[in-house]
C-alpha cells in the first residue's frame, strides 16, 4: 500500500493548484487575445472543448520532452536515445541527427529479445522471405499460414492449456473477446487497478461492471455474495454469468496478483476467471510460464488465460488460451479473428523461436540463464533501491518497480536529470496514474549486466539526491529529508 | 317549534362568541381586534403542523440475513460460458504454405488466391523484403513499449512524415493493428451528446468505436445519398441545440461488407450545406482510387482538406500491417494523449513500418500498377456478368468485386452455410481461393451476404477467366 507522507501531500496538491491558476489564466488571457482575431470556424462546433484539453496544452505540453523520445536503434540494455530540441517552449519538438547512447530502463525487454537474437532473427528473416510482411487477410480468409497453425499450438503448449487463438495486438485481443463471452445481463467484477483495454472491452460487451479493491480477495469475496443476492439491477432476476478479471502483475504496481486465493473464491461461488498476464508470461515463474507457475496454481482452474508477446517475447499480439471448445468457439465468433489482418508471419516465427529459447529447445541452456538473470536482477535492483531510501512498490521477483515521486515538479526534474547523466527512465504521471501518485517506473531486463545495473543505481541515486524523493531512511546510514523546492521551469 | 330551536341556537351561539371573546375583549393587535376564531384558527394550525411533520408509512425494511444469502449463492448456477459447439463451428479455413500472393500453395497444390486483399501484388515484392530484412537486422522485431515510453523508433516517425507526403495532409499518426484505428479514432472526439449520422453498412471496427463513442447514432441506408440528406435535414430541423454540438458523418471509401464506393463530392456538398465534419475510413481504397492512388478524395476530384479525418487500415494494398489516421496538425496532436489503442498499447514492430515507407515509394514510382489492376477488375466483371443466381453488387471500378445471392432462403446462417460449401467445393475442385461472407453475431450489419473475391494486379488473365468460370459453374449447380 502506498502511504504518502502528509506533508508531501500537502505539497503536491499546492503545486498542482498553481499549475492550475497559471493555466487558467493563460487560457484567459488567450481568449481575449482571440476576441480580436477572427474566429474561423464558421458554424461548425469546435472539435475539441476548451476544458477537455487543458490538461494537454497547460501541464503536459510544459514537460513534453520527457515523453514519446525517439529511438534510433533496437530497443535492448543500451539504446540510441534522439536529442530533439524546441523553439517554441516545448509545444513542438523536433528531431535532430544526433542521438546520445544510454541505458535502457523503460522498455519492456524482461528477457533480452528486444534485439538482433542469434537464434531467432535468422529463422524471422528466413520466414519473411517465404512469407512476406503480411497476408492481407483475416485468419479465416487466407490468414493461416503453417506459422500460424504451428504458433497456436505452440503457446497452447507453452501456457498449459489445450488451445490457444493468436491475434495481432493484445489490446485489440481484450477489446474483441470480452463481448463475445459476456452480453447483456451478465456481470464483470475487475479489480481496480486493471488495464484501460479490459475497461474498453468490458464496457463494449454491454454487461453490469462492478469493481472490487486492488488485490483484496476478501472483498471480492463481500462484492460476490452481495451481487448474487441482489441479482440483475431493478429487476432482481439471477445473473446470467460473472467474470472476474484480474490482471498477472500490475504494470503501475508492479504487485503480483493473490491468484490461489482468488480463484479459490471463484470456486466457491461459481464464478469464472479471466486473467490478463500481459507482463508475467515469460518474465516470472521457474520456466517462465508465469503468474500460475510462481504461485502454484493448476491452470485447469483459470477459465481464461490471456497474454501478450510484446513484454516477454519481443514480438507484438496477444493470445487467448483455454479449452478446446472455448477456442473453436471464439474462432467462429471474434471480430478480431474474422475482420482483422491476421498476425505478420516474421512475428508469429520470432514468438515460436523465443519460446523454444526459453524451454531450451533450441538445444542451448540461453533460456534457462535469461530467466535466472532476470529474477535475480530483479530482487539484486529492488533491494539496493530499498537500502537507499526510495519508495519503491512492488513484490519480490517482479521486474517492474514503480519508485514514488508525487510532486509533479520532480517529474521532468528526474526524468531530465537521468538523461543527462545517459539513463533513460520512464515517469507516468496523471491520467495513467492517480493526480497525487506520480513515479517513475523500472524496468529491468535479462540483458542488463550487472555494471549496468551498479551505474544505473548511481545515477538514480544522484537524481534522488537531487530531487528529494528518497522519502524513507536509507539503511545503515541515516540522511536528512531534503526540504522541498518546487521548481517551475 | 322551529322558532324555539333557532332561538336556543342563536342564544347558545352568542354565549359561545362571548366566551370566546372574552379573554381577548380589550386587545388590539396590529390595529385588528382579536376575535375569538383566532383561537380556533391557531389550533387548526398547530393540528396542520403536527400531521405534515409525520412521517409517511414505509413498510418496515428488512435486509437479507447472512444464512439467506449463503442459501442464494448456493442456488445460484450459472450459464456454461460458452454455448454448446455445432458441427457448423468446427470449420477450418485452409492453411497457406506460402505467401498469400496472387497464386498460393495449400496442401501442396497451386491455388489462385482471390482471398488477400493484395490489390497491387505488394506481397513478395522484392524491395519491400530487402527493407524489412535491414530493419529486422537493426532493430529487431518487436518495439517493447508504448509510443510515450521508447517506443517511438525513427522509422514510425519517417513513415508518418512519408504518409503526410503523400497523401498532402499535414500530419499523420501510426496505429499498430488495423482494426483498431477506427475504434481508437472515433471515442477520442465523439463524446455522449455528440451526433453521429453513419452508413449502415460499416464493418465492426466502425461499429465498435461507434458504441463505445456513446453519442447519439442515426443510421442511414446503404450508400443512398437521399437517405442521408433527409437525415441531416430531420436532425438539424428538430433539434436546435443541434447547432452546439459537435456532428459528424462517417462512411467508408470502399465497404467491405458491399464493394460499394462512397460518392465523396455528393458526400462533401452536404456536409458543408449541414456543417457536420466527415471521418472517412479509406482502408480499401488508398493505393487503389484515383489516378496515383491516393485514395477517394483524388477520384472525386475533392481537396484533401475538405475531409476532416481519415484513417485507413494498412492491410491492404500497402501489404504491411498497422493502420494510420491522417488529417490536420489539431486532430493528431489531440490523439497523440487521448486516443486509447494508441497511448495504451505497444507501438508498430518497426519492420513493419519501413514496409509502409517502401510500399508507398513503390505506388509513387510505378503508376503502371494501378492501371493493371483497373483492367483486371474490367476483365473480372466481364466474365462474371452473366452468372446464374448471383449478381454482381459492388461498383465496377471498386477492386472488391461482390456477388450477392439473387434469392435468399430466409436465413442468414443457411445462406452463409450455402456459401461456405461453395468457397470449399471451389478450393477442392478448382483450385480457387475465394471468400464467403462470415458473420460474427456481434456484428450488426444487415447487408446481403455473398462471395467476395479481391482482385489484383497480379493476377494474370488466366487467372481471372478461370475464376469466372468456376464460380458460373458452382453457382448453377448450387444455387439452382
Amino acid at each position: 500500500m502506498i502511504t504518502i507522507p502528509y506533508l508531501t501531500a500537502v505539497s503536491t496538491y499546492f503545486s498542482y493548484g498553481l499549475l492550475f491558476a497559471f493555466g487558467q489564466l493563460r487560457d484567459y488571457s488567450r481568449r481575449i487575445f482571440d476576441w480580436w482575431s477572427t474566429n474561423n470556424l464558421h458554424g461548425y462546433a469546435p472539435i475539441c472543448l476548451a476544458h477537455e484539453d487543458f490538461y494537454i496544452r497547460r501541464l503536459y505540453h510544459r514537460i513534453q520532452d520527457c515523453f514519446g523520445r525517439p529511438i534510433s536503434s533496437a530497443p535492448d540494455a543500451w539504446v540510441d536515445v534522439v536529442e530533439r530540441f524546441s523553439n517554441d517552449n516545448n509545444k513542438t519538438l523536433k528531431r535532430t541527427t544526433k542521438s546520445t547512447r544510454c541505458l535502457n530502463l523503460g522498455s519492456y525487454n524482461y528477457l533480452g529479445f528486444g534485439s538482433y537474437d542469434e537464434y531467432c532473427t535468422p529463422l524471422v528473416i528466413d520466414s519473411l522471405k517465404k512469407f512476406s510482411p503480411s497476408t492481407c487477410s483475416s485468419r479465416v480468409d487466407a490468414g493461416t499460414t503453417s506459422v500460424h497453425a504451428e504458433l497456436e499450438e505452440c503457446v497452447a503448449k507453452y501456457v498449459g492449456k489445450p488451445a490457444a487463438i493468436v491475434t495481432g495486438m493484445g489490446y485489440a485481443t481484450n477489446s474483441a473477446i470480452i463481448p463475445v463471452l459476456i452480453g447483456k445481463g451478465g456481470l464483470i467484477i475487475s479489480d481496480s487497478l486493471n488495464h484501460t483495454s479490459i475497461v474498453n472491452g468490458a464496457r463494449g460487451s454491454g454487461a453490469t461492471i462492478r469493481v472490487f479493491q486492488h488485490n483484496t480477495p476478501a472483498h471480492l469475496e463481500r462484492v460476490l455474495k452481495e451481487q448474487i443476492a441482489e441479482g440483475q439491477p431493478r429487476t432482481h432476476r439471477p445473473w446470467k454469468k460473472i467474470m472476474v478479471v484480474v490482471e498477472g502483475i500490475y504494470s503501475m504496481e508492479g504487485e503480483i496478483c493473490q491468484l490461489p486465493e482468488i480463484v479459490s473464491i471463484c470456486k466457491k461461488y461459481k464464478a469464472y476467471v479471466y486473467l490478463d498476464e500481459a507482463h508475467s508470461i515469460g518474465a516470472i515463474g521457474k520456466t517462465g510460464r508465469g503468474v500460475c507457475e510462481l504461485l502454484g496454481v493448476d491452470t485447469a482452474d483459470v477459465d481464461i488465460m490471456m497474454g501478450t508477446f510484446t513484454k516477454s517475447f519481443g514480438s507484438c499480439g496477444g493470445y487467448i488460451a483455454g479449452s478446446k471448445d472455448l477456442i473453436q468457439y471464439l474462432k467462429y465468433h471474434c471480430p478480431a479473428h474474422l475482420y482483422a489482418t491476421s498476425i505478420s508471419t516474421p512475428s508469429a516465427q520470432q514468438i515460436i523461436s523465443a519460446i523454444k529459447v526459453i524451454l531450451g529447445e533450441d538445444g542451448s541452456n540461453r533460456g534457462a540463464q535469461k530467466l535466472a538473470r532476470i529474477r535475480e536482477n530483479s530482487n539484486f535492483f529492488r533491494a539496493e533501491l530499498q537500502k537507499m531510501g526510495f519508495e519503491v512498490l512492488g513484490d519480490n521477483d517482479s521486474p517492474v518497480m514503480p519508485i514514488m515521486l508525487y510532486n509533479p515538479a520532480k517529474i521532468p526534474a528526474f526524468s531530465r536529470e537521468c538523461l543527462r547523466e545517459n539513463v533513460a527512465v520512464v515517469v507516468v504521471g496523471f491520467p495513467a496514474t492517480p493526480l497525487l501518485l506520480a513515479r517513475a517506473r523500472i524496468c529491468i531486463s535479462a540483458s542488463h549486466s550487472r555494471e549496468d545495473l551498479i551505474k544505473a543505481l548511481q545515477v538514480i541515486s544522484k537524481a534522488g539526491d537531487l530531487t528529494g524523493i528518497k522519502y524513507f531512511p536509507a539503511a545503515p546510514k541515516k540522511q536528512e529529508e531534503v526540504k522541498d523546492t518546487i521548481k517551475l521551469d | 317549534m322551529d322558532t324555539n330551536l333557532v332561538e336556543m341556537c342563536r342564544a347558545g351561539l352568542k354565549w359561545f362568541t362571548m366566551l370566546l371573546d372574552a379573554p381577548s375583549a380589550r386587545i388590539v393587535l396590529f390595529g385588528v381586534r382579536i376575535q375569538g376564531h383566532i383561537f380556533v384558527e391557531v389550533l387548526l394550525g398547530f393540528v396542520i403542523v403536527f400531521l405534515l411533520s409525520q412521517k409517511s408509512y414505509k413498510p418496515p425494511q428488512r435486509p437479507l440475513t447472512e444464512q439467506e444469502i449463503d442459501e442464494l449463492c448456493d442456488e445460484w448456477v450459472p450459464e456454461p460460458l460458452i454455448p454448446p459447439i455445432t458441427q457448423d463451428m468446427r470449420h477450418e479455413p485452409p492453411v497457406l504454405e506460402s505467401a498469400a500472393g496472387p497464386h498460393t500453395t495449400v496442401d501442396g497444390k497451386d491455388v489462385v488466391n482471390f482471398a488477400s486483399a493484395n490489390y497491387l501484388g505488394l506481397i513478395g515484392h522484392q524491395k519491400l523484403l530487402e527493407s524489412c530484412t535491414s530493419a529486422l537486422e537493426k532493430y529487431g522485431v518487436g518495439s517493447c513499449g508504448p509510443r510515450g515510453f521508447y517506443g517511438t523508433i525513427d522509422v514510425h516517425i519517417d513513415c508518418e512524415t512519408r504518409i503526410s507526403k503523400f497523401l498532402g495532409t499535414p500530419d499523420t499518426i501510426l496505429y499498430s493493428y488495423g482494426l483498431s484505428t477506427m475504434f481508437s479514432t472515433i471515442p477520442c472526439f465523439c463524446k455522449r451528446g455528440d451526433i453521429i449520422v453513419a452508413d449502415e453498412g460499416v464493418h465492426w471496427g466502425i461499429q465498435n468505436g461507434l458504441q463505445l463513442s456513446r453519442s447519439t447514432i442515426i443510421y442511414f441506408k446503404h450508400n443512398d445519398m437521399d437517405s442521408l440528406r433527409s437525415t441531416l435535414e430531420k436532425i438539424m430541423t428538430k433539434n436546435k441545440r443541434s447547432k452546439n454540438l459537435r456532428r459528424y458523418i462517417v462512411a467508408e471509401a470502399v465497404y467491405q461488407n458491399s464493394g460499394q464506393i462512397a460518392p465523396l463530392d455528393e458526400i462533401v456538398k452536404l456536409k458543408e450545406k449541414y456543417r457536420f465534419r466527415v471521418i472517412l475510413d479509406e482502408s480499401n481504397s488508398l493505393g487503389v482510387l484515383g489516378r496515383s492512388g491516393r485514395g477517394l478524395a483524388e477520384h472525386h476530384g475533392v481537396p484533401i482538406e475538405k475531409i476532416d479525418v481519415v484513417t485507413a487500415a494498412m492491410g491492404h494494398a500497402l501489404a504491411t500491417e498497422g493502420g494510420f489516421c491522417t488529417g490536420n496538425a489539431r486532430i493528431i496532436d489531440y490523439q497523440r494523449l487521448s486516443s486509447s489503442g494508441y497511448v495504451f498499447s505497444a507501438s508498430l514492430p518497426p519492420y513493419l513500418a519501413s514496409a509502409a515507407i517502401t510500399a508507398i515509394d513503390v505506388i509513387d514510382q510505378n503508376p503502371e500498377l494501378l492501371v493493371k489492376m483497373k483492367q483486371n477488375i474490367a476483365l473480372l466483371w466481364k466474365g462474371l456478368k452473366d452468372i446464374k443466381g448471383m449478381s454482381l453488387a459492388s461498383d465496377p471500378e471498386s477492386p472488391i468485386v461482390f456477388l450477392k445471392l439473387e434469392k435468399s432462403s430466409g436465413s442468414t446462417k443457411d445462406d452463409l452455410l450455402l456459401l461456405e460449401k461453395m468457397a470449399d467445393r471451389a478450393l477442392k475442385e478448382d483450385s480457387l481461393l475465394v471468400v464467403s461472407s462470415k458473420k460474427s453475431f456481434l456484428d450488426k450489419c444487415r447487408l446481403p451476404v455473398g462471395i467476395k473475391l479481391f482482385v489484383s494486379a497480379g493476377h494474370s488473365d488466366s487467372d481471372l477467366i478461370k475464376a469466372s468460370e468456376s464460380l458460373k459453374r458452382l453457382a448453377s449447380e448450387l444455387l439452382l
